[in-house]
C-alpha cells in the first residue's frame, strides 16, 4: 500500500485534536501512511458553499489541486471537509464552464509550493476524496484491524453515530439509510455495537447550536437520551462537530431532561486505538470532557 | 387530373370562427385576395363555415356554379376536415377534391399583428388553391372486421368489459396471467365508501364470466405477440402449464388434503405471504375457474421425481393431474383488444425510513386488507406477526406517491382506502388510530361524508408527513412515528404497536414489454397513454386497441368499471360497423421502378412494408400515411396519395410567390 494524502482541515488541529491524534496513531499501527498535504487551506465548510458557490468551489479546489500532484487518494476525516471536497469534485465534473473559471482563477493566483519557477496550480479532477471509515473498511479491511486487537473492548456497549454529512446527499461508500461501516469497525474491537440505534444519521444540530440553541439542544438531547436508554456506555462519532455538540452540551441536556446525562463521546479511531492497546494519551483521551476511564472501570467491576 | 377536364373551378371559403379568426385576420381582405387567385370561381366569407348553413353554401355552390375543387380556410383539419369532406361529397364531387387551410391555430391564435397575420393567411390559402388543382379522386377503402374480441387482464376492469361485450353477443377471449380471474379486487375486504364486501359484489360477476357462453377464460396465459391491424389482429397467447387438466378437475380439493406435505411451506401469494400454502393449491376459495394448480418449485415430484403422489391416488379416475403438461402457444384472430392489465402496489422497502421488511410491526395496506378479511390468514382476527393484538396503530399516507424521490403523482385511492382500513381496524380492535396525511383527498360521491364519519368514530388525523419510524427505546415493542404536525405547529412522536403504509399504485413491472407488444405508448409515470385525456380516454394511438382500469393510471373501482364499460362500448361501435374505412392518404410503391434496396422496410414505424420477390410492398391497411418511406426512398419511387411531389411543390410555390 502506497499510503494516502491527508487533509486534516481546521477542526483536527483544534477542537478535534483527539481525532487527529487517534487517527494518526491507528493508521501508524496499521502501517498505512498518511502524508499531510503541504500548505492546505480552509475547505470552506458548508456555510461558504451556501453563500457563494463559485468562491467556495475555488477555495476547495486549491486543496484538490495540491493533492492531485501525488496521484494518491486524499483522506479527509472531518465529515464536513469530506463532503465539501467531494461536492466540489461533483460540481466541477457536472459543469465544464465552472471548471474553466475555477482553473483560470487557480492558475492566476496560486503556484505549486516549493517550485522555483512558480509553476501555476491547476486541477483536472482526478483526486478521490476518501473518509477514514471507507479506507479502513474497504482498503485495509476489518480482518486486518481485528488481527491487531490486543485489548478487546468486551462488555462495552457502543452506539455508532455517523451524522448526516457522510450519507447525505452523497453516499459513495455506505448505505444512505442504514450505514454500517462504523458498525463493522467497532465490531472488530470486541465491543457490543448498538446496531438498532435508530438515530445513526440524524442531525446533531451542527451550527444551530449557536444560532438556534433551542433547536440544537433538542436534537442533541434526543440522540443522547435514546442511546442511553438503549444501554450505550459510549457513543462513537466520525465528525468533530458531532463530537463537540454531543459532548459539550451534556450539562445543558441534563437540565433539559431533568436527569444527568454523562456519556463519553469518542471518535471511532479512539476506540479502535484502545482495542489495539495504544496508550490513552497518544489517543488524546485525556482531552475528553466526559472521561471514558470510569466507564471502563465500571465494566471491569461488573466482570 | 383536373386539367383534362379543362380549367378547374375552385371555391374558396374563409371562416370567421366567430371572433376566433376574424379578430386577428381581416377575413374580408382574405376573401377578396382569393378571388383573383388562378382557377378560383367563387370566394366567400362566412361566420361559421362548419355550421349547417355554412356547409349548405358549399353544397349549393357546387351544384349552381359547377365547382370541382373546394378550399376551406378555417380551423385545424383534426377538427373539421371530415365535416367538410362529407359536405362536398353531399354536394356531388369526390371528397378528396378538397384542401383545408388552418388559419386559426396556425395564424389567428398565434399572432397579434393583424396585417401580418392576414398576409400569412392569404399565403396559406394561395398554397391550398395551387395544390388542390392537382388533387385526384380517391376512395376510402373498406376492410371487414373480425367480430371476436380479446380482453387482456381479468381484474374488475377486464371482467366488466368482457361481460358487457359478451352480453352484446360478442365472443370474448379473456386472457389472465394468474391462475384465477379477480385481480386485486378479489383481495380487498370491503370497498369504500359504502363498505360493500368486495367478494360479495365481485364473485357473482366472476361466476357470470365463468358461465357465460360467449366468454372463453384463459388463465395462466399471456399475450406474447400481436400481429395485424385494426379489425384483423392475430394474437399469440402463451398458456403456462397448471399441471392440472382443467376440464377434468372438479374443484373438490381432496388432492390438497392428500398432499404429502402436512402443512403448507410456501408463502401464499394471495395472502401476500401472511400464510403458507402447499405445492398443490386453490389460489383462493372463490377462484374462477375452480381448479387447483401445482407449483413445480415446491412439489416433491417435480424436484425429485420420487413423491408418493398421494394427490394422484386420491384424484383416482378423474385423473386430472398431469405432471407432463408443457407450455403451449395459440394464435387467435380478433377485431379489437382491450388492455386491462392493472397495477402493482408500490414496493415499501424503497422508503427504508418507514422500516417495512425491517420491523415486524410494519404492514402494507394490502396486507391489512388480507388481515381484516374473514377468509384471510387470520380469519379476520387482527393478530400481528409477533402474535400481539395492536392497541395503537399509525397509518402513513402517500408512501410512494406525491414524493419526488419515488412517484410524483397522487395515487388517488390511498386516502380513501386508508379511511376504510382505519374504520375496519377500529371496529375490530378498538385501537387508537393515528392517520398521518399530507392532504385528505376525498373527491368522490360520498367520500367526504365517509371521512367525516371515520373522524367521528375517533380516528386521530395528523397533518404531516412521517419522517421516521423507529423502535422505542427500552424494548417496549412499540414503533415511534415522528412527524411534524403542521396544524399544531409541533413535532409529534407517537409510539404505536402497528404501522400501516398506504402504498401507492405503480405500473406493472412488465408494463414496458406489454406496451411494446401492443404498440401503444406510455405517459410520464409509465402508465399506458390514452389517445386524448379528455375526448378519447379509453382509446390508444393504435386503432382497435383500448384501455380500461388502472393500467392507464391509478383509479378506484367505480372509475375502473366506468372506464371498462366505455372501452367495451368503443369496441362494440368498432366491431358492429362490420368494416372499417381507411384513409386513402397511403403510400404506394411504383413497383416496376423499385430496386429492392429495402431502405424503407426497416424505417416504417407501422411495419406496413413487406419485402417480397425483390420489391417492396406497402400494406395499405397498415399504412398510416406518415410519409417516412416516401422521403427515404433513394430512387423516389414511393409515392403517397394526397402528398404527390407535384402537390407539395405547388403548395411551396403558393406560399413563396404572390401569384
Amino acid at each position: 500500500m502506497t499510503g494516502y494524502d491527508y487533509y486534516p482541515g481546521c477542526s483536527l488541529k483544534g477542537t478535534g485534536k483527539p481525532y487527529e491524534e487517534s487517527l494518526l496513531a491507528v493508521f501508524g499501527a496499521l502501517g498505512v501512511g498518511l502524508d499531510e498535504l503541504e500548505d492546505w487551506n480552509c475547505c470552506g465548510a458548508t456555510a461558504y458553499m451556501a453563500v457563494d458557490e463559485l468562491k467556495a468551489v475555488a477555495l476547495a479546489t486549491r486543496n484538490l489541486a495540491l493533492a492531485e500532484r501525488s496521484g494518491k487518494d486524499l483522506v479527509a476525516p472531518c465529515n464536513a471537509c469530506w463532503l465539501v471536497l467531494n461536492k466540489t469534485n461533483h460540481r466541477l465534473e457536472d459543469d465544464e464552464s465552472l471548471q474553466r473559471t475555477v482553473c483560470s482563477a487557480l492558475g492566476a493566483t496560486c503556484t505549486v509550493p516549493n517550485t522555483a519557477d512558480k509553476e501555476p496550480l491547476t486541477y483536472t479532477g482526478t483526486v478521490n476524496v476518501r473518509h477514514p471509515l471507507d479506507v479502513l473498511v474497504n482498503d485495509v479491511g476489518v480482518d486486518a484491524i481485528a488481527e491487531k486487537v490486543t485489548k478487546p473492548l468486551e462488555g462495552l456497549t457502543v452506539a455508532p453515530y455517523y451524522g448526516c454529512q457522510i450519507v447525505r446527499p452523497l453516499s459513495p461508500f455506505d448505505d444512505q439509510d442504514n450505514p454500517v461501516t462504523m458498525d463493522k469497525l467497532l465490531g472488530a474491537t470486541g465491543c457490543t455495537v448498538l446496531e438498532d440505534y435508530p438515530f445513526k444519521t440524524r442531525c446533531c444540530g451542527a451550527s444551530q447550536m449557536m444560532t438556534m440553541p433551542d433547536v440544537g439542544l433538542d436534537l442533541v438531547s434526543m440522540l443522547l437520551e435514546d442511546a442511553v436508554a438503549r444501554g450505550a456506555d459510549v457513543i462513537a462519532v466520525a465528525c468533530p462537530l458531532c463530537q463537540f455538540n454531543l459532548e459539550g452540551y451534556q450539562p445543558k441536556v441534563s437540565n433539559l431532561l431533568g436527569e444527568k446525562v454523562n456519556v463519553p463521546i469518542l471518535y471511532f479511531t479512539q476506540l479502535i486505538g484502545m482495542a489495539m492497546g495504544i496508550d490513552h494519551k497518544t489517543l488524546g483521551l485525556q482531552r475528553s470532557f466526559v472521561k471514558v476511564e470510569p466507564v471502563l472501570a465500571g465494566r471491569s467491576a461488573h466482570e | 387530373m383536373s386539367e383534362s377536364n379543362g380549367t378547374p373551378r375552385i371555391g374558396v371559403y374563409v371562416c370567421h370562427c366567430g371572433t376566433n379568426i376574424a379578430a386577428t385576420i381581416d377575413v374580408f381582405a382574405a376573401q377578396v385576395a382569393a378571388e383573383s387567385m388562378p382557377g378560383v370561381t367563387i370566394s366567400r366569407e362566412y361566420k361559421y363555415m362548419c355550421s349547417d348553413p355554412g356547409q349548405e353554401i358549399i353544397k349549393e355552390d357546387i351544384r349552381e356554379l359547377g365547382l370541382d375543387r373546394v378550399v376551406v380556410a378555417s380551423c385545424s383539419p383534426c377538427l373539421h376536415e371530415e365535416t367538410f369532406r362529407n359536405a362536398i361529397a353531399d354536394g356531388g364531387i369526390n371528397p378528396y377534391y378538397f384542401q383545408m387551410v388552418n388559419i386559426r391555430e396556425h395564424a389567428s391564435w398565434v399572432h397579434k399583428d393583424k396585417a401580418a397575420a392576414t398576409e400569412k393567411a392569404v399565403d396559406l390559402i394561395r398554397a391550398a388553391v395551387r395544390r388542390v388543382r392537382l388533387h385526384e379522386p380517391l376512395e376510402a377503402r373498406r376492410v371487414p372486421i373480425e367480430p371476436k374480441v380479446m380482453v387482456v387482464g381479468a381484474g374488475i376492469a377486464g371482467i366488466h368489459a368482457a361481460l358487457t361485450m359478451a352480453n352484446a353477443g360478442k365472443h370474448v377471449y379473456l386472457v389472465e396471467r394468474e391462475p384465477s380471474i379477480g385481480g386485486h379486487m378479489a383481495m380487498f375486504d370491503k370497498t369504500f365508501p359504502t363498505l360493500d364486501c368486495a367478494a360479495c359484489i365481485l364473485t357473482p360477476k366472476m361466476t357470470q364470466v365463468r358461465a357465460h357462453p360467449n366468454i372463453e377464460i384463459m388463465t395462466m396465459s399471456e399475450v406474447t405477440e400481436v400481429d395485424g391491424f385494426v379489425g384483423n389482429y392475430t394474437v399469440t397467447v402463451k398458456h403456462n402449464p397448471r399441471y392440472i387438466i382443467e376440464e377434468a378437475c372438479v374443484g373438490c380439493q381432496e388432492c390438497i388434503d392428500a398432499c404429502v406435505f402436512r402443512n403448507g411451506k410456501t408463502p401464499d401469494e394471495f395472502n401476500l405471504g401472511l400464510s403458507k400454502r402447499k405445492p398443490i393449491y386453490m389460489p383462493f376459495p372463490q377462484a374462477v375457474p375452480q381448479v387447483v394448480l401445482i407449483d413445480p418449485d415446491g412439489c416433491i415430484e417435480f424436484r425429485t421425481g420420487k413423491c408418493k403422489k398421494t394427490c394422484v391416488e386420491v384424484c383416482a379416475d378423474r385423473n386430472a393431474i398431469d405432471f407432463q403438461q408443457e407450455v403451449t402457444f395459440e394464435d387467435l384472430n380478433v377485431g379489437a383488444i382491450i388492455i386491462a392489465t392493472g397495477f402493482k402496489t408500490f414496493d415499501a422497502t424503497r422508503v427504508p425510513r418507514y422500516g417495512y421488511g425491517k420491523f415486524d410491526g410494519v404492514y402494507t395496506a394490502l396486507e391489512i386488507e388480507r388481515l381484516v378479511n374473514a377468509s384471510g390468514p387470520t380469519e379476520g382476527d387482527i393478530v400481528m406477526r409477533d402474535g400481539r393484538k395492536p392497541k395503537s396503530i399509525g397509518v402513513i399516507h402517500c408512501v410512494g406517491s406525491r414524493d419526488k424521490n419515488t412517484n410524483e403523482y397522487c395515487s388517488r385511492v390511498c386516502c380513501m382506502y386508508s379511511l376504510k382500513l382505519s374504520h375496519l381496524l377500529r371496529e375490530k380492535t378498538d385501537a387508537e388510530i393515528y392517520e398521518f396525511y399530507i392532504d385528505m383527498r376525498t373527491p368522490g360521491k360520498g367520500f367526504e361524508e365517509f371521512y367525516n364519519r371515520v373522524e367521528k368514530e375517533g380516528v386521530h388525523f395528523i397533518r404531516g408527513k412521517v419522517a421516521d419510524v423507529y423502535p422505542e427505546a427500552g424494548n417496549t415493542g412499540k414503533l415511534v412515528l415522528q412527524a411534524e404536525d403542521t396544524l399544531a405547529g409541533m413535532v409529534r412522536k407517537i409510539p404505536v404497536d402497528m404501522v400501516v403504509l398506504a402504498t401507492g399504485l405503480e405500473p406493472k413491472d412488465d408494463a414496458e414489454d406489454v406496451r411494446r407488444t401492443f404498440n401503444i405508448t406510455c405517459s410520464g409515470g409509465g402508465f399506458f397513454m390514452e389517445r386524448h385525456p379528455k375526448l378519447a380516454p379509453v382509446s390508444t394511438f393504435t386503432d382497435g386497441v383500448f384501455l380500461a382500469g388502472a393500467c392507464q393510471g391509478p383509479k378506484d373501482i367505480p372509475d375502473t368499471v366506468a372506464q371498462a364499460g366505455a372501452a367495451a362500448a368503443e369496441v362494440l361501435a368498432l366491431v358492429d360497423a362490420g368494416f372499417i374505412e381507411l384513409e386513402p392518404n397511403t403510400a404506394f410503391v411504383v413497383e416496376e421502378e423499385c430496386s429492392g434496396c429495402k431502405t424503407c422496410v426497416g424505417l416504417c414505424p407501422f411495419h406496413a412494408i413487406a419485402y417480397d420477390n425483390g420489391k417492396a410492398h406497402i400494406n395499405e391497411v397498415l399504412c398510416k400515411g406518415c410519409g417516412t418511406c416516401v422521403a427515404a426512398c433513394p430512387s423516389g419511387v414511393i409515392r403517397q396519395n394526397l402528398f404527390e411531389d407535384g402537390e407539395i411543390f405547388e403548395e411551396i410555390v403558393g406560399v413563396l410567390t404572390n401569384a
